[in-house]
């Protein structure tokens, strides 16, 4: 056992995380912060919480044993924690009650925020429907064309989607423009980020938020098993479906801890996304983190078939435990993604989100080499739904395998 | 006596006022800019601010986004820019302040990026995403090269942070006039004239009025107020016009018996 009590008053985790916005920002981080440790000392907060996640979400979510992708890997046993069974299908709902409940709190009438795939964009503009708050989603020019479900979802919903046609017109960019609508409307705003990334005390707030995951699945797998697994898995974007899962076991050093990011068409081209194999510790949206970049300094552009696993950054908390080797990170590419997404969808009936199925093409490999005796947890992040035109449009389109 | 000093010296036939350009380096191509750095001292700049291009400028509005994107087209690199300056001190004599987000800093390296803009003669340095809580990543390195870190206050500052920021400052301080990006303009006149009053009384070096400034209006207003403007969005949209004569008008509000028409 060891003791971990990261990130520090200045919201760093080693050399990474802290503050790094423009002062503009700075009494609005900083009263977020005292917020969010008023309302964490408050057992009302954390009640209300706690009820909107059973009554409203659905929570808590099933660990399952998976028989038949178990022995398909032939190995170690595989878990499915299963995230994807949450109202609006992925795991962003945990942290976008949280953030709404806290909004609330601190007298705030506007939510604005900023989505890739659509996924966090559909959570945010839910939770605001349901808190009456008015709700302003950020999203690339490029992928409103290519989630244009998701879009109007989100105007179902009560939500202002507003094209981001500034830069590479993506993610990294929509966290641009909710960034500088929050440094011009402060008073009244909160900005819902989605994932363990941004300025303190965004990465350890969407942390706590999401970490139910992890408490869940340690007294399940606990009741079930009296013990621990040997390894959790899950796929990292921003990194907070694995944060949330990792949280709760980081201090049992005897569960390894592996993160899953996307390679893309492949590490070694430039169309990947994955940040913490390839990229460098460098300054964007508020932290210092592992990003891709070039040798001067410019981010660069993320690629993968999964839209949610879309970011040129990690979350600082995950370049640390990188750096002190905590956690391992690995990566899995489109080709990967996609089989894993068909095997499961055959041979448990369960069609995960493209992001989640990095992680399960992850875990097949990794119990297979392990024993029959061990046990493996997957976080099982989002269901598929959102993606099963992308992945018919690859299969059927002659480009997949 | 640094050249911050000497140069707010020598504002007297300004009306004591400074005015300071902002422009974007690369935009036109990297082989302009001692040119165009040349020429803003010539239509009256008390300093000049040298922004460096980057992907992500979150404290920037469409103009400066834009003329970075030029840059980087321009394939313009920190490296190929600090080569640029070194060239540009032998010929310009007011303070060269950069302008850069961190990231670009980070990746040159920060203590090779604090002794190369020492040794080619850079004054100062803007870092619009490093607040006074992060500062030690940096200032120490500028400290020692003798390169000002030129701080920032905003409207949103409560007043015990703006006392803070303004008594770690050396060459001057720069006070955003709004509660947005550059290129912007959301506040009253009034609320605006009563945050320069204020930041103006505690702070012990000279105050500078920026973001969102374009016309000789508002300077004359503003500078009721501080010791001066920075000028970006307007200037570099007057390079991208190449609309010369307009700039050397604007630069020209606070010279005393010379009017350019
Ligand atoms: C289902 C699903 N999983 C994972 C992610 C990646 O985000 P994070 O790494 O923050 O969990 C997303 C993001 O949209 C998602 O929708």
């Amino acid at each position: 056992m060891i003791t971990y009590t990261l990130p520090n008053e200045k919201g760093h985790f080693g050399i990474f995380g802290g503050r790094l916005v423009p002062e503009t920002l700075m009494k609005a981080v900083l009263e977020l912060e005292q917020a969010y440790d008023n309302a964490k000392k408050d057992a009302s907060f954390q009640a209300e919480i706690d009820r909107l996640l059973k009554e409203y979400v659905g929570r808590e979510t099933p660990l399952y044993f998976a028989e038949n992708l178990s022995r398909h890997a032939g190995g170690a046993n595989i878990y499915l924690k299963r995230e994807d069974l949450n109202h609006t299908g992925a795991h962003k709902i945990n942290n976008a009650i949280g953030q709404a409940l806290l909004a609330v709190r601190m007298g705030k009438k506007k939510i604005v925020a900023e989505t890739g795939a659509g996924q966090h964009g559909v959570a945010t503009a839910t939770v605001c429907a349901l808190l009456n708050l008015e709700c302003i989603i950020f999203m690339g020019e490029e992928d409103i064309k290519r989630q244009a479900l998701n879009v109007f979802r989100m105007e179902l919903l009560g939500a202002k989607v507003v094209s981001v046609t500034s830069g590479s017109a993506t993610l990294k960019d929509a966290v641009n423009e909710a960034l500088r609508y929050w440094v011009a409307n402060v008073d009244d705003t909160h900005y819902l980020l989605g994932s363990v990334m941004g300025p303190h005390p965004f990465p350890t707030m969407v942390r706590d938020f999401q970490s139910v995951i992890g408490k869940e699945t340690k007294e399940q797998f606990k009741l079930r098993n009296s013990s621990l697994p040997d390894a959790v898995v899950a796929c990292i974007g921003g990194g907070s479906n694995a944060m949330g899962i990792f949280y709760p076991f980081i201090e049992d050093e005897e569960v390894s801890l592996y993160g899953i990011e996307a390679a893309g068409q492949g590490v070694d081209t430039e169309y990947h996304a994955a940040s913490l194999t390839k990229g460098k510790p460098g300054v964007l949206h508020g932290a210092l983190m592992y990003l891709l970049q070039n040798d001067d300094g410019q981010i660069q552009e993320a690629h993968s078939i999964s839209a949610g696993l879309d970011y040129p950054g990690v979350g600082p908390e995950h370049s640390h435990l990188k750096e002190v080797g905590r956690a391992k990170y690995f990566s899995i590419t489109d080709e990967e993604a996609l089989e894993a997404f068909q095997l499961l969808s055959k041979l448990e009936g369960i069609i995960p989100a493209l992001e989640s199925a990095h992680a399960i093409a992850f875990a097949v490999k990794l119990a297979s080499e392990m024993k029959e005796s061990q046990n493996i947890v997957v976080c099982l992040s989002g269901r598929g739904d959102k993606d099963v035109e992308t992945v018919k449009a690859r299969l059927k389109g002659g480009e997949g395998k | 006596m640094n050249r911050f000093e000497q140069s707010f010296k020598l504002l007297n036939e300004y009306n004591g006022k400074a005015f300071v350009p902002y422009m974007m380096a690369g935009d036109g191509g990297l082989e302009c800019l001692v040119e165009r750095l040349v020429l803003l001292e010539k239509f009256g700049a008390a300093a000049i601010e040298v922004g460096v291009p980057f992907s992500d400028p979150v404290a920037d509005g469409p103009t400066i986004q834009s003329a970075g994107i030029r840059a980087l087209k321009n394939k313009t690199t920190l490296k190929g820019i600090i080569t640029e300056l070194a060239k540009a001190r032998e010929v310009v004599t007011i303070p060269i302040i950069m302008m850069t987000y961190l990231n670009p800093i980070y990746a040159y390296g920060i203590d090779a990026f604090a002794q190369d803009i020492q040794t080619v003669g850079v004054d100062g340095c803007i870092i619009p995403d490093l607040p006074l809580e992060e500062e030690d990543i940096i200032a120490p390195q500028l400290a020692d090269a003798q390169v000002e870190l030129i701080r920032l206050v905003t409207p949103a500052s409560p007043l015990e942070r703006i006392t803070e920021i303004a008594g770690r400052g050396k060459g001057f301080l720069y006070a955003v006039t709004v509660k947005g990006i550059t290129g912007t303009r959301n506040l009253f006149d009034n609320d605006l004239n009563e945050f320069l009053k204020a930041v103006k009384k505690l702070s012990p070096i000279p105050v500078l009025a920026g973001f969102g400034i374009s016309n000789e209006e508002q300077i004359k207003e503003l500078t009721k107020n501080c010791d001066g403007v920075v000028v970006g969005s307007k200037i570099v949209e007057l390079f991208d016009r190449n609309n010369l004569h307009e700039m050397e008008k604007l630069m020209a509000v606070f010279k005393q018996g010379v009017k350019i028409v």
